[in-house]
């Protein structure tokens, strides 16, 4: 993991004193909520329907057992005993007092974490793989140019005031796990014919009001040049992004009115002015990242897989997935119990998985942006101690992947911005197809909800996607078919008019019913039978006669 | 009928304004205007109030009175009035002796 130099202790300690300065000059009144909500959007702190919340940066989704324990510490002591784990790799804090927010920072500070940047028109926590430095099929491990970018970007002087928010993303394996083709900028890390080590670089993907699919700039950009290009994508998009309105400021949109060809020969253009300067990274200095990312030494631990207990069966079956080296895992803790709030975790349940990785881990968790954790290290001969003791704190569900497996932003039971609540949508959908045996029939199916159009629960991208809006003062759900964020990125189509709270997850089981009628036989997922079969047998079973009237 | 919200500088705590001008947690003391007149001056009154630091994100709410109780007209200002309609154990429907007005 990345250990703070002396710089970076510097860096946040003296950021944490000028917010605690802020803070008390707010509460003192000498600073007006105007001239302070900038302030206070830069370090995470929003005001939300019941209180302030916290936003707190988890770089590239990255934890080690200390810090995760400390996140319960916050939890317990400022909060209300439980954190949310979010689809960009962070952790929010619903409930703390402003006055109290320095104190934390502090203690985050202590554990070499911050709040920084998870808010503004700036570049946000860069995000990756969460599997990334294990998984199998990797190429790379794409953390160490995640946190060349994080260090780059860190209260950069020309760009803590872009047009709008920007999101990178990095995934070092062809399966994009990353969601890549949904940010400002996707990065692919793979190797040339030469074998050398680069990126395809994707811009303008993202989702919001006007969903988009990222445009590939560059199929090959050489690893020592990825702060150069950056600088030079971040440049155009500084000079021409609008700055006139705020619905049309996202890279995207310029993407999208430039076009691919014209855009990206200003980024090239750029860039030949740029390539050979202070920016471009010496093999040294990527070296001496690396380093900080070493894999843990792996001793062979040979291993026979118990499989008399049929919920074990099923969690190794949808919970673990495949390491590079064969006698290890990574394990996918569910915090998408039946019926639970997706992403929450409690301060006791934070402490028992540091507690689990610090003993079989390897001191390593990471969140997914699918608002799970991870265990990326896992000796295959622990896995059944390992399944035990998160079974001991309800967090053995056998789900990832499945259709209980459900990403949801908080919705208007929290958020400020939100139309309609995506929690309890989400709480309902999950009791409903909670049999393991009828989750396991239907197979992959990823459903996503969001409370409102900024799409935080990526419904755009979800096998079903769900969005909440308010009409007549009524909360209603839009359906979505056939998005997905991975490798073959797709924008899901809305099939119709909106459902009502009370018939929302009746729809659903509508959707799902029809694949298993359509499906050609198990092995033909939600999403490859969408492909095949279009909108046309989901809007018949949802709308009958209506369907075919429009 | 409206009522007057915000939310205190301090903590964040959504607040509504009482008849004397202070502010109150509980949705049932917020005081009621029934007429344009009393808005205006409730308006003011919650401006004051956050010219003096005290509360922050003010707000006029749309509001019905049923069985004599304050119940928003919007699902938003009801549960900001309760709290999460998923987890009855936090806000202030968890307080004791508070009645939900979702």
């Amino acid at each position: 993991m990345y250990r703070y130099d002396e710089f970076d202790h510097a860096f946040v300690k003296a950021r944490t004193a000028e917010f605690a300065d802020q803070v008390d000059r707010r509460l003192a009144g000498d600073l007006t909520e105007d001239q302070f909500k900038p302030l206070r959007l830069m370090n995470g702190v929003y005001l939300q329907l019941h209180a302030y919340m916290l936003r707190i940066a988890i770089p590239y989704g990255t934890l080690s057992s200390k810090q995760l324990r400390m996140l319960a510490h916050i939890a317990r002591t400022y909060d209300k005993g439980y954190g949310h784990f979010t689809t960009r790799q962070n952790l929010q804090f619903n409930w703390p007092a402003l006055g109290d927010i320095p104190q934390i920072l502090e203690d985050l500070a202590s554990v070499e974490m911050h709040a920084l940047q998870t808010s503004g028109n700036c570049i946000r926590n860069v995000t990756a793989d969460h599997f990334a430095g294990a998984a199998a099929d990797e190429v790379a491990d794409p953390r160490p140019y995640a946190e060349i970018l994080r260090q780059w970007s860190s209260v950069h002087p020309e760009f803590s005031f872009l047009p709008r928010k920007f999101k990178i993303a990095v995934t070092g394996a062809e399966r994009d796990r990353a969601a890549i083709q949904v940010h400002d900028i996707g990065l692919h890390l793979k190797r040339n014919e030469a074998g050398e080590l680069g990126f395809a670089v994707y811009v303008g993907g993202g989702q919001g009001r006007t969903p988009m699919v990222a445009k590939k700039v560059r199929d090959f950009l050489p690893e020592a040049d990825l702060l150069t290009y950056s600088t030079a994508i971040l440049r155009v998009y500084n000079l021409n992004g609008r700055r006139d309105n705020k619905y049309k400021a996202r890279i995207k949109i310029l993407v999208h009115e430039t076009g691919t060809e014209e855009l990206t020969r200003q980024i090239e253009a750029e860039f030949a002015e740029i390539r050979n300067g202070e920016l471009k990274l010496p093999q040294a200095d990527i070296d001496a990242i690396e380093r900080y990312f070493a894999p843990p030494e792996l001793p062979a631990r040979p291993h026979s897989d118990d499989v008399r207990d049929p919920a074990f069966v099923s969690w190794l079956a949808h919970n673990v997935n495949p390491h590079r080296s064969p006698d290890y895992a990574s394990v996918t803790i569910s915090l998408k119990g039946i019926g639970e709030v997706p992403g929450d975790a409690s301060d006791a349940q934070m402490d028992a998985i540091a507690d689990l990785a610090e003993e079989l881990a390897f001191d390593e968790i990471r969140v997914s942006h699918e608002q799970n954790l991870i265990l990326p290290h896992v000796a295959r001969a622990d896995l059944k101690t390992v399944y035990d003791r998160l079974a001991g704190i309800g967090l053995a569900t056998a789900n990832a992947g499945l259709v209980t497996d459900i990403i949801a932003c908080p919705g208007l039971d929290y958020c400020a911005l939100a139309n309609a609540r995506s929690i309890s949508v989400a709480q309902e959908i999950s009791t409903r197809f909670g049999s393991q045996s009828r989750q396991e029939e239907i197979g992959e199916l990823k459903l996503k909800i969001s409370g409102c159009i900024n799409a935080c629960g990526h419904h755009h991208v979800g096998h079903i996607g769900i969005l909440g809006v308010e009409k007549k003062g009524t909360e209603l759900y839009q359906i979505t078919l056939g998005g997905s964020g991975d490798e073959n990125t797709s924008i899901g189509e809305i099939v119709g008019r909106g459902f009502t709270a009370g018939e929302i997850t009746d729809a659903i089981e509508t959707v799902v019913d029809t694949y298993l009628a359509h499906r050609t036989d198990r092995q033909e997922t939600f999403l490859a039978a969408y492909r095949r079969l279009g909108a046309a047998p989901f809007k018949h079973a949802l709308y009958g006669a209506e369907a075919k009237a429009a | 009928m409206k009522i007057v919200t915000a939310n205190r500088l301090i903590d964040g705590e959504a607040v509504w304004l009482a008849a004397d001008h202070g502010w109150v947690e509980t949705i049932d003391g917020a005081e009621i205007a029934r007429d344009v007149a009393t808005e205006e001056k409730l308006e003011r009154a919650g401006k004051a109030a956050i010219c003096k630091n005290e509360v922050v994100d003010l707000a006029l709410v749309d509001i019905d009175l049923v069985e004599g109780r304050i119940v928003p007209k919007r699902l938003r200002e009801r549960i900001r009035a309760a709290g999460p309609t998923n987890r009855l154990d936090l806000g202030k429907q968890a307080r004791k002796g508070v009645r939900i007005a979702a």
